[in-house]
């Protein structure tokens, strides 16, 4: 199964979705996805949630969560460009 | 990989004085040292308004690639702010015992007031922005560990936003 997300707007683009600690025990340590251009990283996360089930829970809005675009903290405001390393995680507890 | 890399993401334990002394071979300019190293504590602070728990052990992931990214990115944000000489950060991941050592942060520069300031500099910046999580065995079960607001106020003294616990 490989769900797109509204590719009408422009090219698809695949894209790997990994996930980190609690979400990781959730969901699987990764997923490939293909979405449109333009996508955002919250959009993405909307796509997610609306699969339903342990996604809807996990990365349910209201829930404290960070993501990262290829290795770096972003916002969710930020677009997902193709081949993109998308990972979405709790906050982080390190040091 | 360099001799000495600045980060290193490791299961084995480290030694203070060894970090230290690597940090300040052939530098004759260095007159100050500061490190930091966190330590796993046996006991948590209880959820939210509870008693304390034990804790037998610690479990210690991160995000390959990403930490070592975003630690060199804090260390060079520190090179920027202080006058610093040198610096190096290691971090345990996998799992640890109560008393373990986690992490080490070191820093030099040429008088103590930017060592000092470098060290917890780093040490706010990583406790909110590096990708770890940790995991704790309490007699209740394993729990994540939950993301303090007080670290990201740790870190908001220095004029950063760290968003982390929100």
């Amino acid at each position: 199964m490989n769900p797109s997300l509204g590719t009408a707007g422009g090219q698809a683009a695949s894209i790997t979705v990994r996930y980190f600690a609690s979400l990781r025990e959730a969901l699987g340590a990764s997923e490939a996805i293909t979405l449109a251009a333009g996508t955002t990283l919250g959009d993405l996360r909307d796509h997610l949630i609306a699969r339903g089930g342990r996604h809807a829970e996990v990365l349910a809005r209201g829930r404290a969560l960070r993501c990262a675009l290829n290795q770096v903290m972003a916002d969710e405001a930020t677009p997902v460009p193709a081949g993109a390393e998308v990972a979405f995680f709790p906050p982080v507890t390190g040091g | 990989m360099p001799i000495n890399p600045r980060v290193r993401i490791q299961t084995e334990d480290f030694d203070l004085s060894t970090e230290v002394a690597a940090l300040r071979a052939g530098d004759g300019g260095v007159g100050a040292v500061c490190s930091f190293v966190g330590t796993v504590r046996d006991h948590n602070a209880g959820q939210a308004g509870g008693a304390a728990e034990a804790v037998s052990a610690m479990e210690l992931e991160h995000y390959p690639g990403m930490t070592e990214r975003a630690i060199e990115a804090m260390i060079d944000e520190a090179f920027q702010r202080f006058d610093l000489r040198g610096a190096r950060v290691i971090h345990r991941v996998g799992l640890l015992q109560p008393q373990d050592q986690i992490v080490l942060v070191v820093v030099s520069s040429a008088h103590r007031g930017e060592s000092f300031k470098g060290c917890e500099f780093l040490m706010d910046y990583l406790k909110t922005q590096a990708p770890f999580w940790k995991k704790e065995s309490t007699p209740d079960g394993a729990r994540w560990v939950d993301a303090r607001v007080a670290d990201d106020q740790a870190l908001a003294r220095w004029g950063l936003q760290a968003a982390n616990s929100a």
